[in-house]
């Protein structure tokens, strides 16, 4: 296997994009990673979807995106693994790298989910969840993650207020972002008081569905020396599965795959939990962050919240999470989140995350979650 | 082809469940998908029945509050019916199994 690295990066606002189409936005990133780059020309095309078929009646995004960022015909499919579709077209990009099989890799993250609206759009996210054991019975991924939040309450003894901390640092990231969704930041005590969407889970706990592309250009780290000033190295790259529906978990407080993929991608990276900088990770709902920290290793089950409490998850702190907002506060853009993430990482390490910057961050860590952890995608990149 | 290797086994049983379990965990959905809309807000639990699987289903006949580990037991009702002229579509829910008095 040949080592990788990113050499270019680019990315849209995220938020609602009236006025831009899935393959805009997907144009848009790619050519801002292009000039990144420096390059005109790749080899082949990997679109990170998940919900085009569902939200905008629209697939086979790999000729239609290719041919309207104009890159002359080059291998290009989409690939689909729920919300972590972007880390999985990140995932190919770099084994096609890696083995030898392609020299120059694109990979493009791009979700247009105000293409439906309401209820029409709460069933449209439905097609990841069980068709016949969850959905068919009007369960939805946020009523699943509200129910995993009332155990994890129950189990360990907590209060809503536990939470808290997450979503106000995401808000304080993402108010420093301009590609973030959302730039308010949350006063502490208004989490608890927020409007319900399906209890315990409220309108402060919750990602925002959202519109947005995020492109990064891969080749060999060998070639990338040579292109680029600052080109980043992919250390380690894992994927894992757990059971697709909630109800089929052998233990539903332990995100079995995230922890899989996880120590996969530090083996493979020569690395353990304590050498990371900072850790962009799926924070859907605040106890999924809680849970991704446990199972990532940062912290001990059943206390994962705690660290939230302690300013440990600030930019400055010593686990820096949600550097521009994470899913919270940047937005959801389903299927664009993991490449979001990738870009984020790119920025921190190179140094360029202005207002948001990790200082000295060398090791940064991104996870990206299919569903509520029936996948997990794990990458480990470094400067 | 010939082969001396073992067959992958995957035998799934037939098992009938006694419908009785109880609430491991819950929540009152406010924004319904397409087709539940006109039941929200409505209850939906993760039920561990008695003989160790898990579940996911609406609580049906409420007319108190839920916690978790209320005992409940099946019953059959509609879960959604497809389109104004559509097929009603039935299914399992669970209710609450009341104190003999």
């Amino acid at each position: 296997m040949r080592d990788v690295a990113v050499i270019g990066i680019g990315q849209t606002p995220v938020g609602e994009h009236w006025t831009s189409g899935l393959r805009q936005l997907a144009a848009d990133a790619i050519h801002d990673a292009l000039n990144d780059a420096g390059l005109k020309q790749i080899d082949a095309l990997y679109v990170g979807n998940a919900f085009g078929a569902a939200f905008s009646n629209q697939t086979h995004l790999g000729a239609l995106v290719a041919d309207y960022a104009g890159l002359g015909g080059p291998e290009a499919y989409t690939i689909e693994a729920a919300d972590a579709s972007g880390a999985a077209a990140l995932r190919t990009g770099y084994l096609a790298v890696a083995s030898g099989a392609v020299e120059t890799a694109l990979v493009v993250g791009v979700e247009k989910s105000t293409d439906t609206v309401g209820e029409a759009r709460t069933l449209a996210r439905n097609t990841s969840l069980d068709a016949d054991y969850e959905a068919a019975h009007g369960a939805t991924q946020t009523a699943l993650a509200a129910m995993l939040m009332r155990r994890y309450l129950h189990e360990y003894g907590l209060e809503l207020s536990a939470f808290e901390g997450f979503s106000i640092n995401a808000h304080a990231n993402g108010a420093r972002s301009r590609y973030a969704m959302f730039r308010n930041t949350l006063k502490p005590g208004g989490f608890a008081r927020a409007p319900m969407i399906s209890d315990p889970v409220n309108l402060f706990d919750s990602a925002p569905d959202a519109d947005g592309a995020a492109a990064v250009i891969l080749t060999t780290f060998e070639r990338a020396v040579d292109l680029v000033p600052q080109p980043v190295r992919i250390t380690g790259s894992a994927v894992a599965t757990d059971a697709l529906a909630l109800q089929d978990r052998a233990n539903l407080l332990y995100l079995g795959a995230a922890n899989r993929s996880a120590h996969k991608a530090y083996a493979q990276a020569g690395i353990t939990p304590d050498a990371v900088n900072l850790f962009e990770l799926h924070d859907e709902y605040t106890v999924i962050a809680a849970l991704s920290l446990e199972a990532a290793g940062f912290a001990a089950r059943g206390e994962g919240w705690k660290l939230a409490q302690e300013g440990a998850l600030a930019l400055n702190g010593r686990l820096p999470i949600s550097t521009f907002g994470g899913l919270k506060a940047r937005g959801n853009p389903a299927g664009a989140t993991g490449v979001y993430q990738a870009v984020e990482a790119c920025l921190q390490l190179r140094e360029q995350a202005g207002d948001n910057q990790v200082p000295g961050a060398k090791i940064a860590l991104i996870q990206n979650l299919g569903g509520l952890g029936g996948t997990a995608i794990t990458h480990v990149l470094q400067i | 082809m010939e082969t001396t290797r073992k067959p992958v086994e995957f035998q799934r049983e037939q098992f009938t469940f006694s419908g009785t379990g109880e609430v491991y965990s819950f929540t009152t959905l406010q924004q319904a998908p397409e087709g539940f809309e006109e039941q929200a807000p409505y209850v939906l639990a993760l039920v561990k029945l008695d003989e160790g699987p898990m579940v996911t289903a609406q609580l049906t006949d409420l007319d108190g509050p839920v916690a978790i580990g209320d005992r409940v037991e099946m019953v059959t009702r509609k879960l959604t019916t497809e389109g104004r002229r559509g097929v009603i579509v039935y299914g399992y829910k669970f209710r609450k199994i009341l104190p003999r008095a």
